[in-house]
């Protein structure tokens, strides 16, 4: 009896420290941020309280709408991209194929980089005066040009194909667990009544990809909406203000601009994006009566 | 040598204890700061040895990261969590923030004993005094008109240094016809504004005072500020299409080595200039951008005195003297590449340069023509100077034309305060 109840209280014991961590450098500082949102706070956080003001001046910026313009074209090719390209890394390393241990992690390395390293390598790839535009020139393709990075038209292309980079392996790899873990003997009996191994993936195996395309889908979004580093090393969020995101948009106006309140505010919209990814992923996934 | 220095140090602890008349071991002050780089850090080392020579012990914690984003993000935390630094290095409108938090000291008896009013222009006053009492001691005054320009390019475009802006441009299309980038510069959005504030002062003092420091909107979308544009428009003509994202110093490097013919720049460009052996008016020629002659902006770089304790207030009144003390003036000014904060410093230490800025300094003193950097946080607090880069490397980048840029610009400054 006396042991029940101590087998009872250990979990929770040892998990109250973190709980309790975790609501409050979390949670609380959300609400803390929500809460300076609503202030008239600058340099430092003060507390005169002015509602819905800096939503309203945010909304109002330009400079806040391009990043947004921004986040949509990044994330959108990010997410399609990385997870096309994922799934067809995936089906091809699926054929069983020799090499297959060592063809594996090569697609997988980039994810162990920091997207400062992929920023700044990128960089110096793409620059057209030290990079591939450069190496072409001198080994005569004269007329060869790849200026991207310094067009503002453009420039936020080269954050995608930068994070497409880095990210698409780990798709791979998701896709790939996801594969082998179908049932055999459904592709044998699909096989059996004589149906093309492009017609087995098509109309079977991806379709049983399914949850792994919306966890793909959940893990990319908030990696794009979170993004930050990488368009620091990258571009540094120009040319002029052509490549912001939120998340710089967001530091720079709540730590370098003094302008606390619309940066918090910011903040919170980007959290609200968030939120409305995962909420509907984790709601269909928690679900009872779907666990199977 | 170690014997002398505890010597000196016991003595210096000594006198300072009699003098405070607490039982304190050791003084001690903390410095925030964000010279790292080499020559920064050995000009800075000078006054942390006459410190540690009056028994002060220098407590070093640099952020690095030019321009002091990062050190004022350090800032901020240290004094929300109530634990303030003795000292902080800061720069124009940042320090009137900090100062109308109340975060900061009171060194009015220091600064009177000194004479410290006679001494460091008005215009570096309004940053180094809040409400009437001083609060920081300014170390040196960077000018931000200047045009660094490489003599061998400048000969073969006509060999006379431009005056006007007429012969600027007479200059730039020599230099473009000779095959060089005729202007070196990098595309971040300091340095478009350090280019568009030269552009504003050139077309009038009044102007830029209305414009960049009192943002008068009648200035700010005046058909004169759609000129100034015009003007940045021209000028980017003359850039290479590779300078966005350059860093300032390869901007310089261009110059140097002759791919490039000038560089628009404050004075810290001409460490570089120095630093890779060439010689001012021989391999180099530095002027003032043509049209803003006899006018000077500035930014400067103080030692903000924050609120402590009672134990360091010695210490934080020592070092708060050191720094104004003529012979670090001129010692540390000479490596930094900038010119003393105060006029009564010999130039004798000086190069070329270095003498015409300090001349520059005081005749603008005087007539009145020396302004805060808007560019360097000098002309508005950081909301208005960021709201005013963003338009100005927008135009530059050739995402608005003029006309909308000087709608914009109202807007935003407007939008900003």
């Amino acid at each position: 009896m006396n042991r029940n109840r101590l087998q009872d209280l250990i979990p929770r014991l040892v998990l109250s420290p973190s709980m309790a961590l975790i609501l409050i450098f979390v949670y609380a500082f959300i609400l803390y941020t929500f809460y300076l949102s609503m202030t008239d706070s600058r340099m430092l956080p003060s507390y005169g309280f002015v509602g819905f003001d800096n939503y309203e001046k945010l909304w109002n910026l330009r400079h806040w709408w391009r990043a947004l313009t921004n986040l949509a074209i990044f994330g959108s090719l990010y997410i399609v991209v990385c997870s096309v390209l994922g799934l067809f890394l995936a089906i091809l390393l699926d054929q069983k194929i020799r090499g297959e241990g060592f063809l594996r992690p090569i697609y997988l390395y980039p994810m162990a980089l920091s997207f400062i390293v992929t920023g700044t390598a990128w960089k110096w790839f793409l620059d057209p005066g030290i990079g591939l535009e450069n190496t072409m020139h001198q080994w005569g393709w004269t007329s060869f040009a790849f200026a991207w990075i310094k067009d503002r038209n453009l420039a936020i292309y080269t954050v995608v194909i930068a994070a497409i980079w880095q990210s698409s392996g780990f798709v791979m790899a998701m896709f790939l667990a996801g594969l082998r873990g179908v049932d055999s003997e459904i592709i044998k009996a699909a096989q059996m009544d004589g149906a093309s191994n492009v017609t087995i993936y098509r109309r079977i195996i991806i379709p049983m990809m399914r949850p792994v395309f919306l966890s793909a889908f959940v893990v990319l979004a908030h990696l794009a909406i979170k993004s930050y580093d990488l368009v620091i090393a990258l571009t540094g969020g120009g040319p002029g203000q052509a490549t912001e995101l939120p998340a710089t948009f967001m530091y720079s106006y709540t730590f370098t601009r003094n302008q606390m309140g619309i940066g918090a505010s910011s903040a919170i919209i980007m959290l609200v994006m968030i939120f409305s990814i995962i909420i509907p992923y984790l709601y269909s996934e928690l679900r009872p009566g779907r666990q199977r | 040598m170690i014997i002398r220095k505890f010597a000196a140090l016991a003595a210096g602890a000594a006198a300072l204890t009699l003098t405070a008349g607490s039982a304190v071991a050791e003084d001690t002050v903390e410095v925030l700061h964000w010279w790292t780089s080499g020559g920064e850090a050995s000009a800075l080392n000078v006054l942390k040895e006459d410190l540690e020579k009056k028994g002060v012990t220098w407590q070093d914690m640099p952020v690095a990261g030019g321009g002091g984003s990062e050190a004022m993000t350090a800032l901020r935390a240290r004094v929300t969590a109530g634990n303030a630094p003795t000292a902080v290095q800061m720069l124009g409108f940042d320090i009137i923030d900090w100062a109308s938090e109340g975060a900061v000291a009171n060194l009015n008896d220091v600064a009177e004993e000194e004479g410290w009013a006679d001494v460091v222009p008005a215009a570096l006053q309004n940053f180094s005094k809040y409400d009437g009492n001083w609060i920081a001691s300014p170390v040196n005054v960077h000018s931000t008109n200047w045009v660094w320009i490489n003599k061998a390019a400048l000969d073969a475009a006509g060999g006379k240094a431009p005056e006007t802006w007429e012969e600027l441009i007479a200059v730039l299309d020599k230099m473009k016809e000779n095959g060089i980038t005729p202007l070196a510069h990098g595309g971040q959005p300091w340095q478009d504004a350090t280019v568009f504030e030269a552009v504003v002062l050139s077309l009038g003092n009044d102007f830029y005072k209305a414009a960049l420091n009192d943002l008068d909107p009648e200035a700010l979308g005046s058909d004169k500020m759609k000129e100034a544009f015009d003007r940045m428009t021209k000028l980017r003509s003359y850039v290479d299409d590779n300078f966005s994202g350059r860093d300032w110093n390869l901007a310089s490097a261009m110059v140097i080595e002759g791919q490039g013919g000038m560089q628009m720049m404050g004075d810290w460009a001409k460490g570089e200039f120095l630093k890779a052996g060439k010689k001012p008016g021989e391999d180099f020629v530095c002027i003032r951008f043509p049209g803003t002659q006899g006018s000077v902006t500035f930014n400067s770089d103080q030692f903000v005195m924050f609120k402590v304790g009672e134990d360091k207030q010695a210490a934080q009144k020592m070092m708060a003297s050191a720094v104004m003390n003529p012979e670090f003036q001129s010692a540390f000014n000479v490596v930094k590449g900038s010119v003393p904060a105060r006029t009564d410093v010999s130039d004798e230490a000086f190069d070329d340069c270095g003498k015409k800025g300090m001349k520059d300094l005081a005749e603008a003193n005087e007539a009145g023509a020396l302004f805060g950097s808007m560019a360097h946080g000098h002309g508005a607090p950081a909301a208005v100077k960021n709201a005013i880069n963003d338009v100005v490397t927008q135009h530059f980048n050739g995402e608005l034309s003029s006309e909308e840029a000087v709608e914009e610009l109202v807007n935003a400054v407007e939008a900003a305060q």
